[in-house]
């Protein structure tokens, strides 16, 4: 997908004024949020099945060369096929090819980050197929031509309104009296059209959760059920799946799937966990004849030498998307490409580049509370703050900024110097604003009075309170 | 010209910085995929009598909008079935599958019920299914597939009937792993598909609002029965 990541703070104001999207976005807090706390409540051993998780995806990042090996060989053994891709354009000319090869005109999807992150739906189009997504949300944003808000909410930022106007749009040979006022209306017209689509679908494009080394399956896991209809009506199945999506046994998939869904919507499971093997067997009534796996690195190797090797523990849950206030505010659009939230921020600059997304590591406040919540104990604050490292060392930050940075540095190394300075700028801050207890504009502050107002300091710094306190305890 | 494979599992090594394992490394992670671990498990699922497992797999599974119906004998699944069907309005007509555990079923000696075999059809409305574990910890179901239980009966008709023997009830995922080892093995004979099942289908992708019925069924209906021997 085309990203306009650059744009970020173009997007982000355009965000907040949308107040069609500002509705949608009220609606966050009270959903899955809460969910997942109560969902946690429920489960004494979360905590420590987070342990688990962590050390099961780093001991699989440490091997991942032998488990992708071993995953492949039990893949042949059942039957299927596995392909190696390095980036996301060797992939998409497999992609056609095997599509060509399978004499396709209607492809089925089921909602894949990965699918997204390298344009599967695009490319398919222009190689003249006709992909259509199954999953009701990512069917309503493929109407509209727009990318998922939320990795698992793709359609969260639209009305029902905004719904009802796609299907009219797209729904030509229905009546155009009939009503459509209620979600339930709207599901009951999906589900029938995209019935049609599955039934004459001639190639199953799917992501995966997990792929299990110890018996080459792949999981998927849907509250829908439209992975299953995609990966069993069509005659051939392409699987498409990043590297790090290896899990050793079928135990350590049980254990993240514990945490998976409870982070993700608070659900103890979601409602279809389909565990698959190979091609359809002698004698199953049911099933694909071909079945392909494709194993992408697009970036991943990267990750994996550098310093962000920890955000290969991601298994998609949304947790820290939904937590996040940043993303609140803004929703997943402004971050413009496929992911969002804190992980996208970390994702983003990684896989399209730190020049592609410069604004991307700062569209945080570093709340921590991402990092409180993702069940893959991954220090997005952390991996946030390299960022801005690496931009810092890059030359990436403005002038003014970097100035200011040195100069302060400098004076945090002379105690003495920074209490003398501190002191003399709050004291004179704070007679400035004395009468209205804040600052609406501060020079060289623009940003941050831009949209908020300055409080006006008390008249006295934190060391020159502590001193003072210590005295009065003592 | 070197293949993606090469050049994927190079980069992998190079990003590791180390070469490919060498024989003690690989037999240690060998290993560790022969003899699978578990690693902690709930204690919600765990309980030393089966009357236990029972309760805290109906009350999961009910929680997720599953509806379950306790039956004293195999000889009541028929008459179970005719009733669901008419208390939902529904054709008297289901597709069945083959598992063992409906071979003494006579679907016709309830009523005019008509149980057809064989792979779903776009248009039934109402399929029935054996189960091969039903899982305590989510009050999840666990379906295998095979010749005589292709995997789209659980998908395409709207109405799904799940039938578990209560001996076929185990406590944590683990658990059905293990069974699933012992009496099936997970090599070339592990069945094609493994279906967990935890109610019915269902959506929230409009303004958040849960709707059941997405692509799946709207309703899922276990009919647990006492007595019977596991459906394998
Ligand atoms: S970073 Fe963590 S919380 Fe965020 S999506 Fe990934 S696993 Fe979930």
């Amino acid at each position: 997908m085309q990203s306009t990541a650059r744009a970020f703070t173009a997007n982000a104001r355009q965000a907040l004024d949308d107040a069609k999207l500002q509705v949608a976005l009220a609606r966050f807090p009270e959903g899955f949020p809460v969910k997942r706390r109560l969902a946690v409540e429920r489960l004494p051993e979360f905590e420590a099945l987070r342990d688990d998780a962590k050390e099961i995806k780093d001991h699989v990042l440490a091997h991942l060369d032998y488990y992708l090996e071993r995953f492949e060989a039990k893949v042949a053994e059942r039957g299927g096929q596995v392909h190696w891709c390095s980036d996301a354009e060797e992939a998409r000319t497999l992609l056609v090819k095997l599509c060509r090869d399978a004499g396709a005109t209607t492809i089925t999807k089921a909602k894949s980050m990965i699918g997204e992150e390298i344009g599967v739906n695009d490319c398919l189009e222009e190689a003249g197929f006709k992909p259509v997504e199954t999953d009701l949300g990512e069917y309503i944003i493929q109407l509209r031509h727009e990318p998922p808000s939320h990795i698992i909410a793709p359609a969260v930022h639209l009305s029902k309104d905004q719904v009802a106007e796609a299907f009219r749009a797209a729904h030509k040979d229905l009546p155009d009296d009939r009503p459509l006022n209620e979600p339930q209306e709207m599901l009951d017209e999906a589900r029938a059209v995209l019935r049609r689509a599955f039934l004459s679908s001639s190639v199953g494009i799917t992501g995966a959760n997990m792929l299990v080394a110890e018996t080459g399956s792949i999981v998927l896991v849907t509250n829908e059920g439209n992975a299953d209809l995609t990966q069993t009506i069509p005659p051939v199945q392409i699987v498409i799946a990043s590297i790090e999506k290896i899990v050793p046994t079928l135990e350590d998939a049980a254990t993240v799937l514990r945490v998976l869904a409870r982070s993700a919507t608070g659900q103890d499971l979601s409602v279809y966990t389909t565990f698959t093997t190979g091609p359809r067997r002698s004698g199953d009534l049911d099933g694909p004849q071909h079945f392909h796996v494709i194993l992408l690195d697009n970036g991943r190797t990267r990750m994996l030498g550098g310093e962000f090797r920890e955000m290969l523990r991601c298994i998609r849950c949304g947790a820290c998307i939904n937590h996040c206030p940043v993303y609140g505010a803004i929703g997943g659009h402004a971050y413009g490409w496929v992911y969002s939230g804190p992980m996208g921020a970390v994702l983003i600059p990684n896989l399209i580049g730190v020049d592609e997304a410069k604004d991307l590591p700062n569209a945080s406040t570093l709340c921590g509370r991402c990092e409180e919540v993702c069940p893959m104990r991954i220090p997005l604050p952390r991996l946030l703050r390299k960022l801005r490292d690496q931009q810092f060392e890059a030359g990436q930050v403005p002038p003014l900024f970097r100035y200011g940075l040195r100069w302060w540095a400098r004076l945090a190394r002379w105690p003495a110097l920074y209490r003398l300075a501190t002191g003399a700028g709050v004291a004179t801050l704070g007679r400035l604003g004395r009468r209205k207890g804040r600052f609406r504009k501060m020079p060289f502050a623009g940003g941050w009075t831009n949209a908020r107002d300055l409080p006006a300091p008390q008249g006295r710094t934190f060391q020159q309170w502590w001193s003072a306190e210590k005295g009065v305890r003592q | 010209m070197i293949s993606g494979r090469e050049r994927t599992l190079s980069a992998i090594r190079d990003a590791l910085g180390r070469g490919a394992l060498g024989p003690d490394e690989k037999a240690k992670l060998e290993r560790r995929l022969r003899y699978p671990r578990a690693n902690v498990v709930p204690a919600r699922g765990q309980c030393d009598s089966r009357e236990g497992l029972v309760a805290t797999f109906i009350a999961e599974a009910e929680r997720v909008n599953a509806t379950v119906e306790r039956l004293c004998s195999g000889d009541d699944i028929a008459p179970a079935v005719a009733d669901f069907l008419r208390a939902h309005n529904l054709p008297q007509r289901v597709r069945v599958a083959g598992d063992a555990v409906f071979k003494d079923v006579r679907w016709s000696d309830a009523g005019g019920l008509e149980a057809e075999a064989g792979p779903a059809a776009a248009d039934d409305s109402a399929s029935v299914t054996g189960a091969y574990a039903g899982i305590a910890e989510t009050g999840t179901l666990m379906l295998l597939s095979g010749p005589d239980s292709p995997t789209l009966l659980n998908f395409l008709p709207p109405n799904h009937i799940i039938v578990l023997p209560e001996g076929s009830v185990v406590g944590t995922y683990e658990d059905a792993w293990h069974r699933l080892r012992a009496e099936v093995g997970t090599g070339i004979a592990m069945p094609r598909v493994i279906t967990w099942i935890t109610g019915p289908s269902r959506t929230a992708d409009i303004e958040q609002t849960l709707l059941l019925g997405a692509h799946g069924p709207r309703r899922l209906h276990v009919l647990l029965v006492d007595g019977a021997t596991s459906a394998a």
